[in-house]
């Protein structure tokens, strides 16, 4: 136990990493989902450990050579990946077996496919854990190398369509946040007398207030637009929608529910230096312009789709477009509210992409209008997708409608007319969504339509936990969350709210 | 700054990062295959030269290690990869019809007097070489991305993607003395793998659509088109 503790970190982060080879040689075989399975939940049972060491000790923590830095706004993150990482392997599992049965992927693929899954895994594990800013920006490419195959998995024209865009975009895009990273160093290497040291993140958030603002100002521009790509910050949301379609389902929930958070992530940590070199908003105003900019784009796009999956994509960049204007505001409450709806959002939506999956097994197309009557054929998927849309789009017992409240209160403070058009485009969406999910949960089946074999356990872990975060917060997250808002904006909570 | 003032070293950085800038231009006005490719291992030398240039004036003994992978990676295997792949698609004597040359190259001119003009308010800047070589990698960036988006052909897409890495290499290497080792060996191992999975996607895009023309792949849309 105490092993287990005192090594958490490396236990979280290393097992995927070995995942990755022995999924490799062992991934096509039966037991292939199995073990994927299993290392995903060891990961989850050592992230788990690591965020008790965060929450008795209650101070970040630093490795000793200084490669990883775990503080409150990291840990929940961790703990979050680990966690939808492992219930998408579970659901992984019976959707796999299903399309190996129906003969579209070969013991092949499904070998690179878990491969590549636990190398994903081990990506966004590495950018939410390291120190480093430069090994961020590795492993944010990384991430995007494991998944690219994943995406054109199927060979279909379209699919390796979309994967050839998401390379090209992402890469180009991320390339420009390398081009930021660049800049930030530069700067750093003028204050900082250690060189090796200059890219730390501990050691920059100490120094933010040397670093010279016209630089800084500069490489924000560029990680911005390098990370935002990553993000699905319209206009360059335009890999997204066809990447999430086009892979395998599995995919598409790990993608929606936890890389675009990773990206979000990284924006957020460099925003943080900004703010302390340059003592204004521009990097909060570029964020919101942007945030809103997605927001209201997507929210629109959401009712002209015939692709459920590509449906949900939108709703995806929808949030966090609303995520990246919460951080913008960056008022503590704002940010309190970003991070929940982090968390919230990316249980919501994984648990609707793993719901989807069956969904469109049982109809046996992604086409919105050829799926009917699900409720009807196989009532869990139905009502699964039924009460994970009635989330996603805010209704009040779930915890999507408490990040929102406590945003739209936030921004109603600091720019009440700002709250006029996320009040629209949050009608807009739930118009949108509901416009499509009505008939396809309600409505005739077609003749012939069968159950499929639905693992519904973690959809039901999910959406409970969403429920749970909707009804009351814990104690420790909410400590978290409050000293991680506290430190994101520069600010104190209990300031604002007094 | 009067170019007589400045030491040997920093004469031969500012060669060297102009004609790395060339090689960016002659790659966006060249229109064979085999020729961009070739011209991609020539800025890679280029890179190389400036990395080993740079380790030797710093006195920092890990940049040779960067001016050993950017010879062997750059200038050599992806060139070399590359070469191999359209070979085996039979593109050889493949030219591009660049639509509109001479735009595009006047494009590019402003792309680097924009390059230039970002970097111009930058205060520990001034009086340094490092301004103009800040300014001319970003035009290597832009000049790339410009590239990627006048090509059809998706092996000049790549080459085009690849210039990028080049440009914030010769950023890294020129402003800072090269990142941090691990860093850099992570960007060379993130390059190195991008590299064999657009190999891979050449087989399965000509398996599919049976061209390497990317205005071929047209199926997915942004809204409903009905």
């Amino acid at each position: 136990m105490n092993f287990l503790l005192t090594h958490a970190l490396e236990i979280t982060l290393w097992l995927p990493f070995l995942g990755m080879f022995l999924l490799g040689i062992f991934g096509g075989s039966r037991g292939g989902a199995l073990l994927n399975i299993g290392l995903s939940a060891l990961s989850f049972a050592s992230s788990v450990a690591l965020a008790w060491g965060i929450y008795i000790h209650a101070i970040p923590n630093l490795s000793p050579q200084k490669w990883f830095y775990i503080d409150e706004f990291n840990v929940y993150l961790i703990v979050l990946t680990a966690f939808v990482g492992l219930n998408t392997a579970i659901f992984s599992r019976s959707y796999m077996s299903y399309e190996i049965a129906k003969g579209k992927l070969s013991q092949n693929q499904m070998r690179l496919y878990h491969a590549m899954y636990q190398g994903f895994m081990f990506a966004m594990l590495l950018a939410l854990t390291t120190n480093n800013l430069g090994l961020l920006w590795v492993a944010m490419e990384a991430a995007t190398l494991a998944t690219v195959l994943l995406v054109s998995l199927y060979r279909t024209p379209e699919s390796i369509e979309a994967a050839w865009k998401y390379f090209i975009l992402c890469g180009v895009g991320i390339a420009q946040a390398l081009f930021g990273t660049v800049l930030l160093y530069f700067a750093a290497e003028q204050v900082i007398p250690e060189h090796q040291e200059a890219l730390l993140w501990n050691v920059l958030a100490a120094h933010s207030g040397e670093l010279e603002p016209v630089v800084l100002s500069i490489a924000f521009v560029f990680l911005l637009v390098g990370y935002g790509t990553k993000v699905g910050l319209v206009p360059l949301h335009n890999w997204l929608p066809d990447a999430h379609s086009e892979g395998p389902t599995p995919m598409s929930a790990v993608l929606s529910g936890l890389l675009l958070n990773v990206a979000l992530y990284a924006l957020v940590r460099m925003k943080v230096l900004v703010d302390g070199s340059l003592h204004n908003h521009l990097a909060g105003h570029l964020m919101m312009g942007f945030g809103l900019l997605t927001f209201l784009v997507a929210a629109l796009f959401l009712h002209r789709q015939r692709d459920i999956k590509r449906m949900y994509s939108y709703s995806s960049i929808e949030h966090m477009g609303l995520m990246t204007f919460a951080f913008g505001v960056s008022t503590a409450m704002s940010t309190f509210a970003a991070l929940l709806h982090m968390a919230v959002h990316s249980l919501t939506k994984s648990a609707i992409f793993i719901t989807v999956g069956h969904a469109t097994h049982i109809a046996g197309s992604q086409q919105i209008d050829k799926m009917r009557g699900l409720i009807l054929t196989q009532p869990s998927v139905g009502w699964g997708l039924l009460l994970g849309t009635a989330a996603i789009a805010g209704f009040p017992p779930f915890g999507v409608f408490m990040s929102e409240f406590l945003l739209i209160s936030a921004t109603m403070k600091q720019y009440p007319w700002l709250v006029v058009p996320l009040l629209l485009g949050l009608t807009i969406a739930f118009a949108g969504l509901f416009k499509h999910v009505q008939p396809m949960v309600f409505g005739e089946p077609p003749n012939g339509q069968k159950p499929v074999l639905a693992n519904m356990l973690p959809v039901l872990l999910q959406l409970g936990l969403v429920l749970c975060l909707g009804l009351f917060l814990p104690n420790f997250l909410t400590d978290w969350f409050q000293r991680a808002a506290d430190f994101l904006s520069h600010s104190t909570l209990w300031n604002e709210l007094i | 700054m009067n170019i007589a003032n400045l030491s040997h070293y920093e004469q031969a950085i500012f060669v060297l990062s102009a004609l790395v800038l060339y090689t960016s231009f002659s790659m966006l006005a060249q229109s064979r295959l085999f020729n961009l490719i070739n011209i991609f291992a020539w800025q890679g030398t280029l890179l190389g030269i400036t990395a080993a240039l740079v380790a030797f004036i710093s006195n920092q003994p890990h940049l040779y290690i960067s001016a050993l992978l950017t010879l062997v990676l750059k200038a050599w295997l992806i060139p070399w990869m590359l070469r191999k792949q359209v070979m085996r698609l039979k593109l050889q004597r493949e030219i591009e019809t660049l639509a509109t040359p001479t735009l595009t190259s006047l494009a590019g001119v402003g792309l680097v007097i924009f390059s230039y003009y970002i970097a111009l308010p930058i205060k520990s800047l001034s009086n340094s070489i490092t301004r103009n070589t800040i300014s001319e990698s970003l035009a290597i960036v832009l000049l790339a991305m410009l590239l990627i988006i006048t090509r059809r052909q998706a092996v000049s897409q790549v080459v085009g993607f690849m210039a990028i890495e080049n440009g914030l290499f010769f950023a890294a290497l020129v402003s800072t003395y090269g990142m941090p080792m691990i860093v850099e060996l992570g960007i060379a191992f993130d390059v190195l793998v991008a590299a064999v999975l657009f190999g891979v996607f050449f087989f399965e895009m000509r398996s599919s659509i049976d061209s390497l023309d990317v205005d071929q792949m047209n199926r997915l849309h942004e809204v409903d088109k009905r």
